[in-house]
C-alpha cells in the first residue's frame, strides 16, 4: 500500500507532460464522438430513405412513364416549377404567392392551437383533479370526440355565418381536432402521476392549490406536450380539409384548386411544404417541451 | 460518548423533544375491497415515547405498512384509536388530514421528479407559509449542506443514485421539523453497501434531531442497527408478538453490527420474526396495497 503511494507522489512531479495529456485526450474523445456517430447510423439511413423515395417517384413517373403515374407530376418537373423564377402555374420560391398561402395557413393554424392549448390543458388538469368535475365532463368529450372533423363542417359554416367572414369556420374546425387531443392527452397525464406524489405533498402540507400548481400541473406535463404535438398534427389535418371546403388562401386551397385547374405540379409543391412545416411546427414544440422538462433528459 | 440506555431518553433529550408520543390503542383495520374482507391488523397497541426510535418487524402482509398510513392520515381504521402527543388522529370515524407534523419517507422514494433536489427539500417550507421561496431555499442550503449532501442540491432526482435520493427525502422531512418521522421500508431495494451507508446517514440525522422515528423493515439486521425498541408483529391480523429493547449506544458505530449482543439480539429477533414468517408462507400471504 505505502510503496504504491511513493510511485504515484514521485509520478507527478513533470507536470507539463500531464497537461499534454489531457490535449490528447481532449483530441481523442473529440475523434471518439466522430466516430461514434458516424458509426450510428440513423442520419445515413434516413437520406438514404429520402432519396429511395425520390427515385421511386422519379422512375415511375418520369423515367419509364409507366401507366397511371404518368400522369403524376415527376420530381424534375415538379423542382423545375419549384425553382423557376417564372414559374408555368404562379407558384415557386420566387412568388409572392407562395408565401402567402404559407402564412394563412401557419396563422390559422397558430390560431387553432393557441385556443385549443389555453382551453384544452385546463379542462384535462380539471378533468383529472377533480374527480367530480371529471364525471360531468367526461361523457361529454367522449360523445363529442368520435365526431369526425370534416362533419362538423356545415355546422361550423352556420355558427360562424356573418361574425367573421371565412375565417372563424376554419380556425374552429383545426381548434377542435386539437382541442380534444390536447384535453385527453392531458387528462391521461395527471391519471399517470404515481399516488405518492400526492401522499407526499399532503404530508408536506399542501394546501389544493399547491397540489394543483405544484404536482398535477408538472407531473402531467410530459403528456401535455405529447398532448401538444399530437394537437398540432391534427390541426394541420383539419386544417387543409377545411381549406379545401372554404377558403380562399391557404396550403389546403392551394391544392384543391390546383387539382380543379390541373396544375399538379403545385399540387406536390404545396403537399411537400405541408409536410415540412408541419415537422417545423412539433419540432419547435418538442423543444419547448424539452426545455420545459429538463429533468426528463 | 455517554453510556446512555437508549430505550429510556436521557433527560435532555426529552427536553429537546417533547412531542412526538405516539399512542396506538387496540386498532383494528378491516380492508373490504369488493367485499373480500381481510383483517389486516387486530386490537394492536403500542406506545411510543417522545424522540423513540421505533422500528417495526414482520413478515410480509403483517399490516405495518397500514398502521404507518393510519398515523400518517393516509386512511382509516376500523376500530380503536391513534393519539400523537394526546390529540386523537385515526378512528373509526375520523381521520386527521396528513400533515407536516409526521412525515412520512416512502417506500420507493417520492422525490417531486420536476423539481431540483433544493426545491423538493424546500417544498415544505414554502407550501406552509413558513417561509419565503427564497429563504426556504436558503434553509434548504443550509440543512443540505449539515447533513452532506449540499453538491446535489441543483440536480434532478433522476440524475441522483438510489441512496443519495433517499438521503434527500430525508431532509425533505426533516427541515419541517416534523414530530413524528414515518418511514416505510426506505432502504428497500439498495444493495446491501449502499444501505450501509444510508442506515448510518439516518442514525447521524437522527442523532441531531431526535425525532420519534417509525419505521418499517423486513431487514432484521438493519432493525437492530437502527433501533431503540424493534416491535416484533404476528402475521395477519397483525399484532405486537414481541418487544425488544436495543441497548446499543448512541451515536452508534457500524462497529455495533460486529459486537456479541448483537448477535444475541439478532438470534432472538430472527426467532420471533422466522414463527411468523412460516405461518405467513404457509398462509400463502400476499401484501396489500
Amino acid at each position: 500500500m505505502l510503496a504504491a503511494v511513493d510511485v504515484s507522489a514521485t509520478r507527478q512531479q513533470p507536470s507539463e507532460p500531464a497537461a499534454q495529456r489531457k490535449q490528447v485526450g481532449g483530441f481523442i474523445l473529440a475523434l471518439f464522438r466522430l466516430r461514434h456517430e458516424l458509426a450510428s447510423s440513423a442520419p445515413y439511413v434516413g437520406l438514404l430513405g429520402v432519396g429511395g423515395l425520390l427515385l421511386l417517384w422519379y422512375l415511375l413517373t418520369e423515367f419509364f412513364d409507366i401507366p397511371r403515374f404518368n400522369k403524376l407530376p415527376g420530381p424534375v418537373a415538379v423542382w423545375t416549377e419549384f425553382t423557376s423564377p417564372k414559374p408555368t402555374f404562379g407558384i415557386s420560391i420566387y412568388t409572392p404567392d407562395y408565401y402567402k398561402h404559407i402564412l394563412w395557413s401557419v396563422w390559422r393554424v397558430t390560431q387553432a392551437f393557441f385556443w385549443a392549448t389555453l382551453l384544452g390543458v385546463p379542462l384535462g388538469l380539471f378533468m383529472g383533479w377533480k374527480k367530480t368535475f371529471r364525471d360531468y365532463a367526461f361523457p361529454i368529450v367522449e360523445i363529442v370526440r368520435p365526431i369526425p372533423v370534416l362533419a362538423w363542417v356545415p355546422l361550423a359554416i352556420l355558427i360562424f355565418s356573418g361574425i367573421a367572414s371565412r375565417e372563424a369556420p376554419i380556425v374552429f374546425l383545426a381548434f377542435l381536432a386539437a382541442f380534444f387531443a390536447t384535453a385527453l392527452n392531458t387528462l391521461l397525464g395527471v391519471e399517470s402521476i404515481d399516488e405518492v406524489y400526492f401522499r407526499a405533498a399532503r404530508c408536506l402540507g399542501s394546501k389544493p392549490r399547491h397540489i394543483f400548481w405544484r404536482i398535477v400541473l408538472p407531473g402531467a406535463l410530459p403528456f401535455i406536450f405529447t398532448g401538444l404535438q399530437i394537437g398540432v398534427g391534427v390541426a394541420w389535418f383539419s386544417l387543409v380539409a377545411a381549406e379545401m371546403v372554404s377558403g380562399e388562401y391557404g396550403l389546403g386551397f392551394l391544392i384543391w384548386d390546383s387539382y380543379v385547374l390541373s396544375q399538379f405540379q403545385v399540387i406536390i409543391i404545396a403537399m411537400v411544404t405541408l409536410g415540412v412545416i408541419g415537422y417545423a411546427f412539433s419540432a419547435i414544440i418538442r423543444i419547448i417541451g424539452r426545455l420545459l422538462m429538463r429533468w426528463t433528459a | 460518548m455517554p453510556p446512555l440506555a437508549s430505550s429510556s431518553p436521557t433527560t435532555d433529550t426529552i427536553a429537546y423533544c417533547a412531542r412526538g408520543a405516539i399512542s396506538i390503542r387496540n386498532v383494528t383495520k378491516i380492508y373490504d375491497p369488493d367485499g373480500v374482507n381481510v383483517l389486516a391488523v387486530e386490537n394492536c397497541s403500542v406506545e411510543i415515547a417522545p424522540g423513540e426510535f421505533c422500528v417495526v418487524v414482520g413478515p410480509s402482509g403483517c399490516g405495518k405498512t397500514t398502521l404507518l398510513n393510519a398515523i400518517a392520515g393516509f386512511h382509516d381504521i376500523t376500530a380503536g384509536e391513534i393519539l400523537l402527543d394526546g390529540r386523537v388522529i385515526c378512528t373509526a370515524t375520523h381521520t386527521a388530514e396528513p400533515g407536516a407534523d409526521r412525515i412520512v419517507v416512502f417506500q420507493n422514494g417520492a422525490l417531486f421528479p420536476w423539481s431540483t433536489i433544493l426545491n423538493n427539500v424546500a417544498y415544505g417550507p414554502i407550501v406552509q407559509g413558513k417561509s419565503r421561496a427564497r429563504e426556504a431555499r436558503r434553509l434548504a442550503e443550509s440543512l443540505l449542506g449539515e447533513l452532506g449532501l449540499a453538491e446535489i442540491g441543483g440536480r434532478y432526482p433522476n440524475e441522483l443514485s438510489s441512496g443519495m435520493r433517499r438521503r434527500a427525502e430525508i431532509a425533505r422531512a426533516l427541515i419541517n421539523d416534523p414530530n413524528v418521522l414515518l418511514l416505510d421500508e426506505p432502504f428497500r431495494a439498495m444493495d446491501a453497501l449502499t444501505k450501509g451507508v444510508a442506515q448510518e446517514f439516518l442514525l447521524r440525522a437522527y442523532d441531531r434531531v431526535r425525532k420519534t422515528v417509525f419505521f418499517i423493515t423486513h431487514d432484521l439486521e438493519e432493525a437492530l442497527f437502527l433501533a431503540d425498541r424493534v416491535l416484533v408483529m404476528t402475521t395477519r391480523p397483525g399484532r405486537i408478538k414481541q418487544v425488544l429493547n436495543v441497548d446499543f449506544e448512541r451515536p452508534r458505530s457500524f462497529r455495533v453490527r460486529a459486537s456479541r449482543r448483537y448477535l444475541e439480539l439478532k438470534a432472538e429477533v430472527f426467532e420471533a420474526v422466522r414463527e411468523e414468517a412460516i405461518k405467513a408462507f404457509e398462509a400463502g400471504e400476499r401484501e396489500l396495497t
